[in-house]
């Protein structure tokens, strides 16, 4: 099974394939690193840029307001933040130009903890990623998922971001992506840049074929009853983990995987909290003006009259950064134990 | 306040020229016609090679004119401002004979064959030798539904026409250089031999943006068609331009990354005119990037913040290049008088057309948040 970095990369090869991606580029993303994470190895169209993040998401612009098609990387999400305005102009571009400059860019950027990444490698964007209308937001969770949203990022007209967890990009899935060859060590042999004597070395890609996962559908990952959790990215996992714990004491979670940040699949969390009454947000980026904070707003607005239990949000913690001890850390976003805890506190709860 | 339209020409020579024209106007089809037949019987070159560096009395015609209906455009903006039909005034009185022949010079069209314009909101000079109708930046002005540039939701001087290339300008100053970069690349790659123009101040050359595009359009082996201009007028909002700058000139930087660059008279229509093209043909012919400081002025102030009043101790590119062209005898007084006219006439008409539009619905708010106005609003995901 391909890993989440693989399965972007052979994305990335199907988008300069097939969708006309003219440009993958970013800080190292070219030969001959390939990008931190590899996740740009052996691309033909991947370049190195200036250590200049502004510079870089300009020259997005620049490119797509041609109607040429790029991918775009920050190397790592904590490094995103001094662009943030030259995001909101590419946001408010189209609806300035009343419909007349479309913005068809990705910008692709790891975020998020759990690689003990210390302060600046740990940063979380999606809160901040929510309050940039005009862009579209994704954020898988799975190989798979990784690959489909890639494609549907690349072939939507929008400015679309593109958050990957920093932790999960070398994690498998238990799904093929169409065309992958089912032995990992043939994908690894095709399309990993060997560690010794890889100059001249070019990847073998796998006759990959098309698959998307249209942005703003989410997916149920843990079937349940008694209480819905919805989250993205990372998080999904230790959700489903406790999940499945949990359904051995007879407590039902169904477990929600966002996967798109904006636009969002309210209709899927509005018809499974009408079923379990109880609902609790995860994620990992801070606690104070988070986006599981407007999930919870519209679920009091919408379902307030469903609702068994209060809704709770469990987020990171509104700490100033993410320190490097894994004490530290692990007191600072979401763990399986907070999660358990969040769970039993709501289903425990009688209105 | 009084919607009543006003004309009231800030510089003296074309405050008589058009107060008199406002009550003899004739129409501005027969009055153009008459401007035509005075070019066609003055295309041989100017006379007097050391005042005009031997462009030609049509084209010297040409820029006179397009520089003065960008001035009264202007005033016509200021005046809808002043008059309480706009919000927010901001532009380019005093860049005139800079704005105009780029405009003039500039490769006018759609994709990546034509170049590409990446311009500030003192720009209007440029739009004008684009080809703008004045009833466009009125519009702008007015916030207009039919406003082309945005459909009446920002600035003006915010142009954007993605027909000839022009990127839509925006209100944080800088951010357009390293966009210039992204296009210019992407007009390297298709081989046109188009270029990217990039326009802005001095002052925002303080930002990053401005040392990124600079970086981005020089690195070796990799360099971009980009023209690089910025016009001086020695003022950022009210701060002089030594209170913001240590280096000498603003061209010097580009030195530093083998930038070709140079400082050139930005209030002689004449000296930009050939600079711009000798740098244009420099671009095309190496695909690299060259820089231009260009010395402006700024008659009107800074923008409406500060009143928009002219500076009348400044000097007046429009009125002194027109008086060179009528001691050279290319223009005499009678014509002077009419394109004057014509333009106080189609500003004042425009102004009119303009205020019988209809503004945006309140509900358009959520148009063109994404393509194609797919469903933006969260209350119906």
């Amino acid at each position: 099974m391909a890993s989440v970095a693989q399965a972007i990369r052979m994305a990335l090869h199907y988008g300069e394939k097939h969708l006309g991606v003219k440009d993958v580029f970013g800080q190292d993303v070219g030969a001959p690193l390939g990008g931190v994470f590899t996740a740009t190895q052996g691309l033909k169209t991947a370049w190195n840029t200036p250590l200049d993040e502004r510079g870089i998401i300009s020259m997005a612009m620049g490119i797509a307001m041609t109607g040429d098609r790029c991918v775009a990387e920050i190397q790592f999400g904590d490094y995103i933040f001094n662009t943030i305005d030259l995001l909101k102009i590419a946001g408010n571009t189209l609806w300035c130009t009343n419909g007349q400059v479309e913005l068809p860019m990705v910008v692709m950027t790891p975020v998020g903890a759990g690689i003990f990444g210390s302060v600046y490698h740990s940063h979380s964007f999606d809160a901040w990623a929510s309050r940039l209308p005009g862009w579209k937001i994704v954020m898988p969770s799975n190989p798979l998922d990784a690959y489909g949203l890639m494609l549907a990022a690349i072939k939507d007209p929008n400015p679309v971001l593109y958050l990957k967890s920093k932790a999960l990009m070398r994690h498998k899935g238990d799904e093929l992506i169409p065309g992958e060859p089912a032995d990992e060590k043939e994908l690894k042999a095709m399309i990993d840049k060997p560690v010794q004597n890889s100059v001249g070395w070019k990847a073998r890609w796998p006759d990959l074929e098309e698959y998307i996962v249209p942005i703003g559908k989410g997916k149920i990952t843990h079937a349940g009853e008694h209480i819905t959790v919805v989250t993205y990215s990372r998080m999904v996992h230790l959700c489903n983990e406790v999940a499945e714990k949990l359904s051995h004491e007879g407590i039902s979670v169904e477990v929600i995987d966002l996967r798109s940040i904006y636009p969002y699949d309210w209709q899927m969390i509005k018809e499974s909290i009408a079923k379990t009454g109880r609902v609790l947000f995860v994620n990992e980026d801070t606690e104070v003006t988070n986006f599981g904070e407007h999930l919870a707003y519209r679920t009091t607005q919408e379902c307030f009259y469903q609702l068994m239990a209060r809704p709770r949000v469990l987020a990171g913690k509104n700490l100033p950064g993410i320190g490097l001890s894994p004490n530290l850390e692990k007191n600072s976003v979401p763990q399986h134990h907070d999660i358990e805890v969040a769970i039993r506190e709501v289903v425990a709860e009688v209105p | 306040m009084s919607k009543k339209t006003t004309v009231k020409p800030a510089a003296k020579a074309a405050s008589k020229a058009a107060q008199k024209a406002a009550s003899k106007a004739k129409s501005a089809v027969k009055a153009k016609a008459v401007v035509k037949s005075a070019k066609k019987v003055t295309t041989k070159k100017a006379g007097n090679k050391s005042d005009f560096g031997g462009l030609s009395e049509d084209l010297l015609l040409r820029m006179h004119d397009l520089m003065v209906k960008s001035r009264v455009l202007e005033e016509r903006v200021i005046k809808i401002y002043k008059a309480g039909e706009g919000f927010f005034w901001i532009g380019g009185p005093g860049e005139e004979a800079f704005g105009v022949p780029l405009g003039m010079l500039a490769r006018k069209g759609q994709g990546l064959e034509y170049d590409w314009m990446h311009l500030h909101y003192r720009c209007t000079p440029t739009m004008i030798a684009l080809g703008m109708p004045m009833i466009e930046a009125v519009r702008l002005m007015m916030n207009r539904a039919t406003d082309p540039s945005t459909g009446g939701r920002n600035f003006a001087g915010h142009y954007c026409f993605p027909q000839w290339n022009v990127a839509p300008v925006t209100s944080p100053i800088e951010v357009q250089y390293p966009l210039a970069c992204g296009t210019a690349h992407a007009q390297k790659r298709a081989g046109h031999k188009s270029i990217s123009i990039v326009t802005g101040g001095d002052a925002g050359t303080a930002e990053g943006d401005f040392a990124t595009c600079l970086v981005w359009a020089s690195r070796k082996g990799q360099e971009l068609p980009v023209l690089i201009t910025v016009q001086n007028n020695g003022y950022g909002i009210s701060t002089p331009y030594e209170g913001q700058h240590g280096e000498t000139q603003i061209a010097d930087r580009a030195k530093a990354f083998n930038i070709r660059s140079r400082v050139i008279d930005g209030t002689n229509p004449v000296e930009t005119y050939i600079a711009l093209q000798e740098e244009m043909d420099y671009i095309r012919k190496t695909g690299k990037p060259s820089f231009l400081e260009v010395k402006t002025t700024r008659l009107y102030g800074h923008s409406s913040a500060d009143g928009a009043n002219r500076k009348t101790d400044l000097f007046d590119p429009v009125m002194e290049f027109e008086k060179k062209l009528l001691a050279a005898g290319i223009l005499n007084e009678t014509e002077v008088k009419k394109i004057w006219e014509i333009y106080e006439e189609e500003g004042i008409k425009a102004q009119e057309q303009a205020r019988g539009e209809p503004s945006p619905a309140a509900e358009s708010v959520w148009d063109h948040v994404f393509v194609n106005n797919e469903n933006a609003d969260w209350r119906k995901f």
